[in-house]
């Protein structure tokens, strides 16, 4: 099969094919985040650990309670989501008149206390959870084997990174979301309970967060550490996509899932390597350039991505300058 | 504003502190706390002075005890020279990411620094002299001037400690100078300084610099104290571990950071001992600071001097 | 002048006999041998290393005292380097200049090793790393106060890869973590495969850490290579082999884990791991005397002993042992006798310290059960090849330790 750069076409589309896999999982992730940051004005730094909190109550519930996957789905966002809630009414609702330092630094904090509860509790190892019954297996599609288990984590992300975006922007409900990130003030006095909003709102986009623990428990192995590795590249997904726009981060998410495939693939590279190996000045100058977009920095890419979006587009592509 | 009595009683407690401390304490301890302390002042010249938050501090400690570490042991030069080198690439670096970073403000500056520090990260690990996640071993200190043996823990010390004071005293005079002021100015509130007519974006651009170069002393000075670079020094770890030692401190204070270093060393000394708990803790403190304790150690002793 | 010979000799009569009883006790500095055990806690790798290893060093002291009965009193004192160099160096520095610690234990991570490594050098103190892997070690780095007890990534290389390419694995694609130690893995690995006369027919560096190798394992598994060798270690090998066998990777292709634990497999269980190779230097159900003293280790630890922590018990009982041959805790006298002494205990079988500070020891090459094989908690391994000790690690003719006289 002719091939593109040492990839081949088969190759590619697998690559692409998982890249959305990874993307959508990105997208569930950030929208949480953008919706905290959007409706809360609050950087829930916290994100990362409540999506493992989400994971290891699932796990939980598996190895003591004998509670399935899909009651986990169900049960653990809303379990984290009643926690998250909390957190706001106990802590976070002192901060919003503050700078949005604050409330970064205080999410932070509380992130370090969760993770190192859970390491202390469960060591670092991880546990194993299996993936359930109904989606084990696969397909094999000729180019790669496409386990079934990931197309229900793509199909679960896209429904709901959607159904809250529709719920956001298209109805009333929505729209009274919308009003209290502009004016509380004016919204309260026409009888709307703002604080309580606000709180079901925190509650709503850590139950998401959990939501994408649950999803990702079969796929990575369950440990503590497990949001941290997460939380920046999601943060700057976020940015990307301009803080506080529900499109910008599904839309990032998914679009770093695909660029960081080719990535990965190798492509890019190999592209650089071919058109500029020759010339051994321009070999030289290419050099970090190409080192940045090789594989082994796909953990870069949405790094270089963000700052080259924060050029040129402040507020991040979808989203208004505040 | 602290009156200048409290100033002198405090300059005077660091000085005293700091000449004695090497026979109160471990001296290798004792270099680790000035070398933070000094990069946590010189973040919260940035931070507390001009109001811009930097997630990305910890490349530029890095970077410059990389350069610094590879001018000792792999070029051969005095240990003073590769001080200077690595305080030089910092500030160049400083330079090159501030210009950068400037234009945007708030959240998207600090995201900016972030990914910036990132990308100096992975760097770090691909670039060969530096030793990748061995580090860089072995760095030799050499004799200062030629003469000194800094192999002496107290002449290392004092060495250490000469450059702090030297740092600090360039922070001190900067927070209480014009150009000070008119950093506040800008913090307190950015378009009335610019309808006053400064230009502020070259403002903050020199508070970045001057920031980062004494950072990179700081990095610079570390690396000959342990005689050894990692990627721990460049890790977003270290960015967040400055952010508590200022706001620990007190945030807009000049002998905060000072403080709020030398608590969080000694907790992870110490605390070397109980494992994760050290993290939980971590995270108690910020969160403490942040709801109730926002003026930080020394912020919270002039409140109580002035009543 | 009768007398006075007479007492000249009975002075040195007594001289001598003086001097014969205080030869006979053991000359220790300070009083104490002081024990220091640095890894980590509660980090990446505290379950293959952490408080297990300092739980196995308390076995050791505890069991030599019953046993040997010592006429010097010996302490154990830990800490938490949290996997950074300057963290290790700067405990190592003060538990060496407040704590008068004579001897420096387990060092997981390499760049910890070698900083500490370096410092016990400078102030002439003995270390036992049994944590770290890398070879620099006992090759460019080494030192003469240093000894590298239970393995490397040489070993693990030569046992892992020439065993699979025996049983039929001559194909290999390599899916390496991007830093030295990976590195460093995947490069013994594949000369070895090559030399035994298989093919390396790619690469992927992946970063480090990652979390999702799926687009890696697509590569790998496109290579069409009967074997993946996995050249990273911890959780990356983890995710890497669970994700390999969602996307139906395995078993049409095996996987090797060049660095794997037994706290590995436990977490990983045994349908992900099956059928896997790995090369390790102690296995818990071996034999009877090994079953004896994990089953000592698992009372107080209620986990199987990683060769880590086998390790760690099996250098200090040494290092106890050469004190008291010795006489004294001075670093060169009971590096000598280390070095002038076999090791066979339940460890490690055919022991010897080389010149360059290499415990050369036999290694195993262990296949993972299936799952209907295993009868019990723990039961996760065959032993199908005992690799001996004199070919398990680099040969010193290929070594580029300065200590190594050509």
């Amino acid at each position: 099969m002719t091939g593109m750069f040492g990839v081949s076409i088969q190759g590619l589309f697998g690559q692409l094919l998982v890249g959305l896999l990874n993307g959508s999982f990105y997208a569930i992730l950030s929208l949480g985040l953008a919706i905290i940051f959007g409706l809360l004005n609050i950087i829930n730094f916290a994100h990362g650990a409540q999506y493992m909190m989400g994971a290891f109550l699932a796990w939980i519930g598996m190895r003591y309670l004998g509670v399935t996957y899909w009651w986990a789905l169900l049960l653990s966002p809303l379990l984290v989501g009643a926690f998250g809630m909390l957190l706001e009414r106990s802590m976070l609702k002192w901060l919003y008149k503050l700078d949005h330092l604050y409330g970064l630094l205080l999410t932070f904090g509380l992130a370090l206390i969760i993770e190192g509860l859970f390491r202390y509790r469960f060591g670092i190892s991880g546990e194993s959870y299996p993936v359930t019954e109904l989606l084990e297996g696969g397909k094999n599609l000729g180019f790669m084997f496409l386990p079934k288990y990931r197309v229900w984590v793509v199909a679960a992300s896209l429904v709901v990174c959607f159904g809250t975006w529709f719920v956001i922007e298209r109805t009333k409900l929505g729209s009274y979301l919308r009003a209290g990130t502009e004016n509380p003030q004016l919204l309260q006095a026409f009888g709307i309970n703002v604080p309580l909003m606000i709180t079901l709102t925190y509650g709503y986009g850590v139950a998401l967060a959990a939501f994408a623990g649950v999803l990702a428990a079969p796929i990575f192995n369950v440990n503590p550490v497990m949001g941290s590795n997460l939380i920046i590249a999601v943060f700057a997904v976020v940015v990307v996509g301009g803080m506080g726009s529900i499109m910008g981060s599904i839309v990032t998410g998914l679009g770093l899932g695909l660029i960081e495939g080719i990535v990965k693939s190798g492509m890019i590279a190999n592209l650089l390597s071919s058109t500029f190996d020759s010339v051994p000045v321009a070999r030289s100058l290419v050099y970090p350039i190409k080192l940045l977009l090789s594989p082994e920095a796909s953990a870069v890419t949405i790094f270089v991505i963000m700052a080259i979006v924060l050029l040129v587009r402040p507020a991040g592509l979808f989203g208004r300058e505040r | 504003m602290p009156s200048l009595r409290m100033n002198a009683a405090a300059w005077g407690l660091l000085v005293v502190f700091g000449l004695a401390a090497p026979f109160l304490v471990y001296p290798v301890f004792a270099m680790k706390i000035l070398c933070l302390a000094l990069f946590a002042c010189a973040f919260n010249l940035l931070l507390g002075y001009t109001g811009l938050l930097s997630f990305g501090h910890a490349a530029f400690l890095g970077t410059a005890g990389y350069v610094t570490g590879h001018t000792v042991k792999a070029l051969g030069f005095q240990p003073e020279v590769g001080i200077l080198a690595g305080t030089a690439a910092a500030a160049a670096l400083g330079y090159v990411f501030g210009s950068l970073a400037i234009r945007r403000a708030g959240i998207y500056f600090a995201m900016i620094t972030l990914a910036l520090a990132q990308m100096v990260y992975f760097m770090s690990l691909q670039m060969p002299f530096t030793g990748g996640e061995d580090g860089l071993q072995g760095v030799p200190r050499g004799k200062l001037f030629g003469v000194i043996d800094l192999m002496q823990p107290l002449y290392m010390y004092y060495f250490v400690f000469a450059i702090f004071l030297a740092g600090f005293w360039v922070v001190y005079r900067t927070i209480h100078s014009p150009f000070g002021q008119v950093l506040k100015a800008i913090r307190e509130n950015e378009p009335r300084a610019i309808s006053l007519g400064y230009d502020v974006e070259k403002y903050k651009l020199t508070a970045f610099v001057l920031s980062t170069a004494l950072s990179g002393l700081a990095g610079a000075t570390k690396t000959l104290v342990f005689q050894l670079a990692s990627l721990t020094d460049v890790h977003w770890h270290t960015s967040g571990e400055v952010v508590l030692m200022t706001l620990l401190g007190g945030m807009g204070t000049v002998f905060g950071p000072v403080v709020g270093a030398i608590v969080v060393v000694s907790l992870q000394n110490y605390g070397a001992n109980i494992g994760e708990w050290v993290i939980v803790i971590t995270g108690t403190i910020f969160v403490i600071c942040v709801l109730a304790f926002r003026r930080g150690i020394v912020g919270e002793i002039a409140v109580l001097f002035k009543k | 002048m009768k007398r006075k010979l007479l007492s000249v000799l009975i002075c040195a009569a007594l001289i001598i006999h003086v001097s014969a009883i205080a030869g006979a006790a053991t000359k220790v500095s300070d009083g104490v041998v002081k024990i220091g055990v640095l890894t980590d806690m509660s980090g990446t790798y505290s379950d293959l290393a952490g408080p297990g290893s300092l739980i196995a060093v308390q076995m050791a002291v505890a069991d030599f005292i019953a046993k040997e009965k010592p006429d010097f009193k010996i302490e154990v004192i830990s800490a938490d380097h949290q996997n950074k160099g300057d963290i290790a160096a700067i405990k190592a520095r003060e538990w060496i200049d407040t704590e008068k610690v004579d001897v420096i234990v387990d060092l997981v991570t390499t760049s910890t090793a070698l900083a500490v490594m370096k410092v016990a050098k400078e102030k002439d103190r003995i270390t036992l790393v049994s944590g770290a892997a890398s070879t620099p070690i006992t090759n460019e780095q080494c030192t003469d106060t240093n000894v590298h007890w239970t393995y490397d990534t040489y070993a693990l290389a030569v046992g892992t890869g020439k065993a699979v390419v025996k049983q039929g694995g001559k194909t290999w694609f390599f899916l390496t973590a991007d830093y030295a130690f990976g590195k460093s893995l995947e490069k013994d690995t594949s000369d070895v495969v090559l030399e035994e006369g298989g093919k390396v027919l790619g690469h992927v560096l992946h970063p480090f850490p990652a979390q999702d190798f799926s687009s890696f394992l697509l590569q790998a598994q496109s290579s069409g290579a009967q074997v993946i060798g996995l050249a990273n270690a911890g959780n990356d090998t983890i995710n890497a082999i669970k994700q390999a066998a969602e996307f139906g990777i395995t078993p049409k292709q095996s996987l090797a884990g060049l660095l794997m634990f037994i706290s590995d497999v436990h977490s990983l269980g045994l349908k992900a791991t099956q059928g896997m190779y790995l090369t390790t230097g102690f296995y818990w159900d071996r034999d009877a005397e090994t079953r004896a003293w994990s089953k000592r280790f698992f009372e107080k630890k209620n986990r199987q002993p990683t060769m880590v922590q086998a390790g760690d018990y099996s250098a200090v009982y040494h290092y106890l042992k050469a004190i008291k041959a010795a006489g004294t805790d001075d670093t060169k006298g009971v590096i000598a006798k280390m070095k002038a002494t076999p090791i066979n205990d339940f460890f490690a079988k055919n022991g010897k310290i080389r010149v360059d500070g290499r415990m050369v020891h036999d290694m195993y090459l262990a296949q993972v059960k299936k799952p209907a094989e295993s009868k019990y908690p723990w039961d996760y391994y065959h032993i199908r090849q005992v690799i001996p000790a004199d070919q398990a690690f680099l040969p010193l003719s290929k070594s580029k330790c300065p200590l190594v006289k050509k």
